[in-house]
């Protein structure tokens, strides 16, 4: 049996979920990020309906608008993805490692401009730290610091900070899909690998696109 | 018919485009438009949602994977409602 046909053979559905299994798995996986991130974010409705307090307005202390320009990178890197994708499945390899690296490449800077941010904000003592919190504020200078209150900066970090770090594995995962890329690996019928880490990476900017409106917009 | 579909492109460029239009109507009705917070919190979380689903439907491609596929997608988000609803109603 040629190699074709084995590797079209992988990718033929499997009976059940008529997908195939490693498509399938990213699925179940992803679910279950969504458990995960739903724990976070219940977690956090739940908070600030208990302690309103401890929070400010939105832009007060957060940067809102460097943080809607970070929002805007995520989701051209969802677009630049599905064009790797889309470059495949009709067999172009040069097109495939071109919006590959770019995926790379906006998917960095989302994390160097998140660690910016945090930079910034632990600079001014909104730190994770529950005791070691005190109020800043960006709105208005001539009132002083804003309220707030601890539970503000460790949700945030909390929240903000997982999703960094599944942005991060991304990046490196990719990474990874685009060196197998560079290698020949991916071919019109051998696409499964450039799919599943499409799933994942369209998962991240999804879950960024709950979490931006969550915790910088409301 | 499914392989076609699979085949046919779905309008990425135009997703794009209203993710971004939905965004920035986000960030101006959050810090600039002085809505009442319930609805304010409404507007912004239906608008989040939407975007969402349009990810979910035209980038992660569900709209074009069988239905047992899209039932695995949704089943997490009930116990979600059911996690904050039950622990909410305590305040």
């Amino acid at each position: 049996m040629s190699d074709a046909a084995v590797t079209t053979m992988d990718r033929k559905p499997m009976p059940g979920m008529m997908v195939y299994n490693k498509k399938l798995g990213m699925w179940v996986f992803l679910l279950s990020e969504v458990m995960f991130f739903t724990s976070l974010i219940g977690t956090y409705v739940i908070l600030r309906f208990a302690h309103p307090d401890h929070w400010t307005d939105p832009g007060v202390v957060l940067n809102v608008p460097l943080t809607a320009v970070n929002t805007f990178l995520l989701i051209c890197s969802s677009v630049t993805m599905v064009k790797a994708f889309a470059s495949i499945q009709q067999g172009n390899q040069k097109g495939l490692q071109m919006w590959l690296l770019a995926t790379i490449l906006i998917g960095a800077t989302f994390v160097g401009v998140q660690a910016i941010e945090y930079n910034a904000l632990l600079g001014e003592g909104f730190g994770p730290v529950l005791d070691l919190y005190h109020a800043v504020g960006r709105g208005n200078p001539h009132e002083g610091p804003s309220l707030g209150g601890p539970l503000y900066g460790a949700t945030f970090y909390a929240m903000t900070g997982f999703h960094g770090a599944h942005v991060t594995i991304g990046v490196f995962c990719l990474i990874f899909v685009y060196i197998r890329s560079l290698q020949g690996a991916y071919t019109q019928d051998s696409l499964e690998g450039v799919e599943v880490i499409g799933l994942y990476w369209h998962f991240v900017d999804l879950v960024w696109i709950l979490l931006f409106t969550i915790v910088y917009l409301i | 018919m499914e392989e076609q579909e699979e085949h046919a492109h779905p309008p990425y460029i135009l997703i794009w485009i209203v993710l971004l239009v939905l965004t920035l109507a986000e960030v101006g009705m959050s810090l600039y438009m002085n809505v009442p917070k319930f609805w304010l919190g409404l507007g912004l979380i239906l608008m989040a949602v939407w975007k969402a689903v349009l990810v979910a439907m035209y980038y992660m491609h569900l709209r074009y994977e069988p239905a047992r596929l899209w039932i695995l997608a949704i089943s997490p988000l009930p116990l979600a409602f059911i996690l904050v609803l039950a622990v909410i109603s305590e305040f």
